[in-house]
């Protein structure tokens, strides 16, 4: 399993999570975990996936998740998980 | 799965606080390189380098993407010249300079560092020659760095070396006036010159390294200040405190970024090397953090003592977060580079020996300078002695990279644009100390040099 975290911040509406979700499976990512919170009118989504199978190399996954993004006018980026788990655990 | 807030605090740091990767440094062995034919030698150095660092700036990229971190800067430093050119007879090294500029820019990387002769104690053929043929060298190149090692604790400091360097400055500055002296800014003085040192200008491979290494230097002054911001009016235990834990953070990543490239690369993993390195963005200043501790500029009463506490903590905190730490790792204060250092020398606040002072306590020198473009070689030439007793007598590494405005006085302003900034010409003493200078001969190594 190779971990990546999908984050997906910008003002709330509907569809977000079913819109980033029918990308990510689009490009053979399985999403693990998901947790979301709203703060005010921002929407704040963290999602744990495993990018283990996916069918596009990683850079696309990136082009693509960020096109996404600019179309629904929001923030959505996706990271390798070991960056987070470097800089926040000893 | 990992804090939803520790997640988004890393990309915040990214996004708004300008945390990045500075560089990524692969260092190179030229030492099989050597022929007493140049025409060979550029040969097999240009070969060497192209085929080893041939996926270098690639895999700098897929790291990028997939990490989500910006590493700003792939970069070459190899075996010093005047050791794999000793073989030559010929005195114009030139051509080598120019092999080197045709690798770098072959493999796309911005700068290569290594265009370097080390001469604490005296003079090989290959170190004149080398030493002699840099103001072209800089003048007719892109990408190439130079620097000069002219002291150490051990070996005392080479005075005759550190009166030819204020010559070579001058000339650097003088081929490249219409550049704004830019070949000066692309050779660095050193004392206690480290050989693993990830940073231009003054990156070389060292002798003692192996065949080929990955050293990576971070970043992140914008972090730093952004964590101090959470602080404010706090005792400096708390200051500290904050300092260190940041820099904890900062040094995980560059050590994971590390890693990942050495193992990618089929490299070995050399050093992190744990600097605050600024830019001229804005937040992304040394002297902002300075600023945030409670001074009204950098330069003001206070600042060296900032900047001692500053340059500590970084060191502690980044320590532990690394298996092996190395270069420089400390904080920068090159004036150019630094939109609050720029400030701070545009307002008076900044003078030539407040800055002295503060490279008592930081982990470089004297770094992108302007001085007057009138300014001697002898008075280059003193100033340049003065930082490397500073570093002989400490322990540590200092550095001198002046740039001599041709034509231009104090208060006009040098501009070299992109990372190396712009920076106004600030004022030198104008008493001299030519028959100082004049004297040449060696400064005996200090006591505390005698450890054996």
């Amino acid at each position: 399993m190779k971990k990546a975290i999908v984050t997906v911040i910008g003002q709330d509406r509907v569809g977000i999570i079913a819109e980033v979700s029918v990308m990510l499976a689009g490009c053979g990512i399985n999403v693990l975990d998901i947790s979301q919170t709203l703060l005010q009118d921002t929407f704040t989504m963290v999602m744990l996936v495993d990018v283990a199978h996916i069918t596009v190399p990683f850079a696309e996954v990136k082009r693509i998740l960020n096109d996404l993004g600019e179309r629904m006018d929001m923030s959505v980026r996706i990271q390798r998980e070991d960056i987070f788990q470097a800089m926040h655990t000893v | 799965m990992i804090n939803q807030s520790d997640i988004l605090q890393t990309i915040q740091m990214i996004e708004r606080e300008n945390l990045d990767i500075r560089t990524i440094t692969m260092g190179i062995s030229l030492r099989d390189c050597a022929d007493p034919d140049i025409g060979r030698l550029c040969d097999n150095i240009y070969q060497k380098i192209t085929r080893t660092a041939k996926h270098l700036v690639k895999t700098g990229q897929d790291i990028e993407d997939e990490y989500g971190i910006p590493i700003v800067h792939k970069r070459i430093s190899v075996t010093p010249i005047a050791l794999v050119g000793e073989a030559c007879k010929q005195t114009n090294w030139v051509p080598i300079a120019k092999a080197l500029d045709a690798a770098a820019q072959e493999v796309g990387v911005n700068f290569i560092g290594g265009f370097s002769a080390l001469v604490h104690k005296g003079y090989t053929h290959g170190d004149r020659a080398l030493i002699e043929s840099i103001p072209e060298a800089l003048a007719c190149t892109e990408r190439v760095c130079a620097s000069v090692n002219v002291g150490t604790t051990k070996a005392g400091i080479n005075m005759d070396a550190v009166a030819q360097m204020g010559e070579i400055i001058r000339q650097s500055a003088s081929l490249t006036a219409e550049q704004d002296g830019l070949g000066a800014a692309k050779l660095v003085v050193f004392c206690n010159a480290v050989e693993d040192n990830p940073f231009m200008a003054g990156a070389f491979h060292g002798v003692g390294e192996p065949e080929c290494v990955i050293n990576v230097g971070v970043s992140g002054p914008g972090v730093v200040k952004s964590a101090l911001e959470h602080v404010k009016g706090q005792p400096f235990d708390i200051v500290a405190e904050t300092i260190k834990r940041t820099a904890f953070r900062i040094t995980r990543m560059g050590q994971l970024v590390a890693r990942e490239a050495s193992s990618r690369l089929g490299v070995p993993f050399g050093i992190v090397d744990l600097s605050l390195a600024p830019t001229p963005a804005i937040g992304d200043s040394v002297a902002h953090i300075l600023t945030e501790m409670g001074l009204e500029l950098a330069g003001a009463p206070g600042t060296t003592a900032a900047l001692a506490l500053l340059n500590d903590a970084v060191k502690k905190g980044g320590v532990m977060a690394s298996s092996h730490v190395g270069g420089l790792s400390g904080a920068f204060i090159p004036v150019s580079e630094d939109a609050g250092m720029i400030e701070a020398a545009e307002k008076g606040a900044l003078s030539l020996e407040k800055l002295e002072a503060m490279t008592c306590v930081c982990s470089v020198g004297l770094d992108m300078i302007a001085v007057p473009g009138d300014t001697s070689a002898a008075t280059l030439s003193g100033i340049i002695a003065d930082e490397a007793a500073i570093g002989m007598i400490n322990q540590k590494t200092t550095a001198v990279r002046l740039i001599p405005a041709i034509g231009k006085s104090v208060g006009d302003r040098v501009e070299f644009g992109g990372l190396l900034g712009h920076a106004p010409v600030i004022a030198v003493n104008p008493f001299s100390c030519q028959a100082f200078v004049a004297r040449g001969g060696r400064i005996p190594a200090p006591i505390h040099s005698l450890r054996n």
